[in-house]
């Protein structure tokens, strides 16, 4: 048994990455504290060659090291998106954690390792490689989110996601561990053949999977797992909050989205009932609870919550081979539109923030729009993408998602999704008609990468809403050979 | 005869024995209490300030540092057993493997982490 | 010879405690010794499954799950230490500058 450059191709962008993060390790220490901004670059630079790698294997399909990773459409659209997630990051990070007095070369490695187990993640087909992964990008978030110590705020926050994220993990494992003795195998497509046997136990079986996706929960936030994350992206450093919040969710559905669809097509009948509470629960709580938020940063944070249950109606339908594609399709398009989206909005947050956590009311966005109309328009754009309004990408998102979802049969699981992206609009309009109808003197800060990421965010998610058709098209590809 | 008995009568020896010795000292030994006999003792001498002393923080990294790298040479057990089936490609594995612990090593170093003092 | 099935109830117990440690108790280093608890309850499930399996893939998933466990030990440890170091206390309740 000897691995092939072939396997090695396989894990080619995630191993080029690791490297890279390992010796921008050792080179950071080299780096003299007052230029850092070297070490940003640098990693930049490897989540940007990475992601040509990844782009390069666009259309291969192939399986590896023993059938424990694969390289396929969906790992690659999923592993662009996380990597561009990467380098947004790094762009948002660069001038926040200078002004904040946070800068510390470890950031940017910390982000790259977090990166990698993300891209894994989505490349993994067996569960062991799945809880590796699942826990290469959770640990260095844990630190990345306790970063601005000593300040009290940042350190609770990382304490909270580490208990909590450390609980997921928990029943992840047990849930692979009662997976394992039910059918023998840890490799997804072994799971698919042992649960056709009449032999493997279905209850064991059907608890392994459900204690999986309640860890898969936790890490995606869905109601009621979701406790941690007003909390945790209230009190971590803003740009670690912006990353989590996109790559974290990004990676946490990839995994689920694989191993369900692969290895638990057999117990769909159980599941379906049990996504679709979770996703009508996780967009209700999430939107009501946004409501009567103060704070832009907790607001964003339920926003991002009942995000996660319009993502998870993609999933309800899992088990109908009529219409999994096109409704998996319409989740990684809505991923993309969000992820794109949510950095935009945590940049202008960034662009506001001043030290000591001041600057984060929604009052403080008063005067915006007469003060800074460039800024302002960005936001609008973003709110209005949230809400799901026209002309950006969050529309298009949720018009592919409620279009699937009926598609599916589940009309009634589409009508809540309308109805509380009506009750989000009241939260997320709040926000532009502070910004424009009242007076106020916001100061904000100019950082070229923060100005060009927030720029560049908003142009997309206008500009692709425009012409969808390529974005839904390669979301399509990506999905079809999964099964 | 079950196996198991052997392991309860072994518990029920292994309880008798230090009960009782305990017993014995308490039914035989004379009993004349004072303040100085029922003071904590600590090696002889009087505790001196609070038990609640900080350690240096240095302690724990290294304790930190030692945890981690102390677990990693699980891997290397397995790897141990099989290298002489698996050939160059194992040995070159885990050199790699061993490079990128002593890549953390030489961070820790550099961040003076590894400084006694 | 043990039935495997002892094996597996004992390790859904250790599970179950360590779920109601994390949700009754309120001390961070308790939380997370009852966390602990649940990777190695998963553990011992893992090794009792592979043994009657024949399967080696379970015990070197359970290396994994310890070096990992290793691996989060050290990042929590140190962030109640800082936490400790600031508050004099590490009470889950009393973590509470976080509010909206």
């Amino acid at each position: 048994m000897n691995l092939t450059s072939q396997d090695y191709q396989v894990l080619a962008p995630y191993i080029l990455l690791t490297a890279w993060a390992c010796v921008l390790l050792l080179v950071d220490l080299f780096i003299p504290k007052e230029r850092k901004s070297v070490t940003a670059l640098l990693a930049a630079l490897g989540l940007a060659v990475t992601l040509g790698v990844t782009l390069s294997q666009v259309g291969i399909e192939q399986v590896g090291f023993f059938n424990m990773a694969a390289l396929d459409g969906f790992s690659t659209f999923v592993n662009a998106l996380l990597l561009v997630s990467g380098i947004l990051g790094i762009a948002l990070a660069h001038g926040y954690v200078k002004r904040m007095g946070i800068e510390r070369g470890e950031y940017y490695t910390l982000l790259l390792f977090s990166v990698s187990g993300m891209m894994l993640m989505a490349q993994a087909t067996d569960l062991i490689i799945v809880f590796i992964a699942l826990e290469l990008l959770s640990i260095p978030l844990y630190v990345l989110a306790a970063f601005a110590r000593p300040q009290l705020s940042s350190e609770e926050a990382g304490m909270k996601y580490f208990l909590l994220g450390a609980f997921a993990t928990g029943f992840v494992v047990y849930g692979t561990a009662l997976v394992f003795g039910a059918t023998g195998t840890t490799s997804l497509a072994g799971i698919v053949a042992a649960a056709a046997s009449p032999s493997t136990s279905t209850l064991l079986l059907t608890i392994g999977a459900a204690l999986v996706l309640v860890g898969f929960g936790f890490k995606v936030a869905a109601v009621p797992f979701h406790m941690w994350t007003p909390d945790v992206y209230q009190g971590a450093p803003t740009a670690v909050t912006a990353f989590m919040a996109s790559g974290a969710k990004i990676a946490g559905f990839a995994a689920l989205l694989r191993v369900f669809a692969t290895a638990f097509p057999a117990l769909a009948v159980d599941m379906t009932a049990v996504l679709w509470a979770l996703a009508a629960l996780t967009m209700i709580v999430g939107n009501v609870i946004a409501i009567s938020q103060t704070d832009i940063k907790r607001m964003l944070a339920y926003s991002s919550i009942a995000h996660a249950g319009y993502i998870l109606m993609a999933f309800v339908p899992y088990g109908n081979p009529a219409v999994r594609d096109v409704s998996i399709a319409a989740g990684l398009f809505y991923l993309v539109a969000y992820a794109f989206t949510n950095f935009g909005a945590w940049g202008v947050v960034i662009a506001l923030e001043k030290k000591e956590e001041k600057g984060l009311a929604i009052a403080d966005y008063a005067g915006l729009g007469r003060k800074h109309p460039l800024l302002a328009a960005a936001m609008t754009v973003f709110m209005l993408s949230l809400v799901g309004l026209p002309p950006t990408l969050g529309l298009v998102g949720k018009v592919y998602l409620f279009r699937a979802v009926i598609a599916g049969g589940f009309t009634g699981l589409a009508i809540i999704g309308v109805l509380t992206s009506l009750i989000s609009a009241y939260y997320y309009l709040r926000v532009v008609v502070t910004m424009y109808m009242k007076e106020g003197e916001p100061e904000t800060v100019r950082e070229t990468w923060l100005s060009l990421t927030t720029a560049l965010t908003a142009i997309v998610t206008v500009v692709f809403s425009l012409l969808p058709q390529s974005l839904f098209e390669w979301a399509s590809t990506a999905v079809l050979k999964l099964f | 005869m079950n196996p198991w008995i052997f392991v309860g009568l072994f518990f029920v020896v292994g309880l008798l024995i230090p009960v009782g010795a305990i017993g014995i000292a308490w039914l035989l030994g004379p009993k004349k209490p004072n303040p100085i006999k029922q003071s904590v003792y600590e090696c002889g001498i009087e505790t001196v300030g609070e038990s609640w002393v900080q350690f240096k923080a240095q302690y724990y990294i290294f304790a930190l540092v030692f945890l981690v790298f102390d677990v990693e040479t699980v891997f290397l057990f397995p790897w141990a057993v099989k290298l002489g089936a698996l050939g160059l490609f194992a040995v070159i594995e885990g050199i790699i493997f061993i490079l990128i612990l002593v890549a953390g090593l030489v961070y820790t170093w550099r961040k003076g982490m590894l400084e006694w003092a | 010879m043990i039935p495997v099935e002892y094996y597996i109830i004992l390790s859904a117990i250790l599970f179950a405690i360590g779920v109601a440690g994390v949700l009754v108790r309120r001390n961070a280093l308790i939380i997370f010794m009852s966390i602990e608890l649940m990777l190695n309850s998963a553990n011992l499930a893992i090794v009792a499954f592979s043994s009657v399996l024949k399967s080696f893939s379970g015990q070197v998933f359970v290396f994994f799950v310890i070096a990992v466990a290793a691996a989060e030990v050290a990042v929590g440890l140190a962030l109640m230490v800082e936490i400790f170091k600031a508050k004099h206390s590490i009470d889950v309740d009393q973590m509470n500058s976080l509010k909206g």
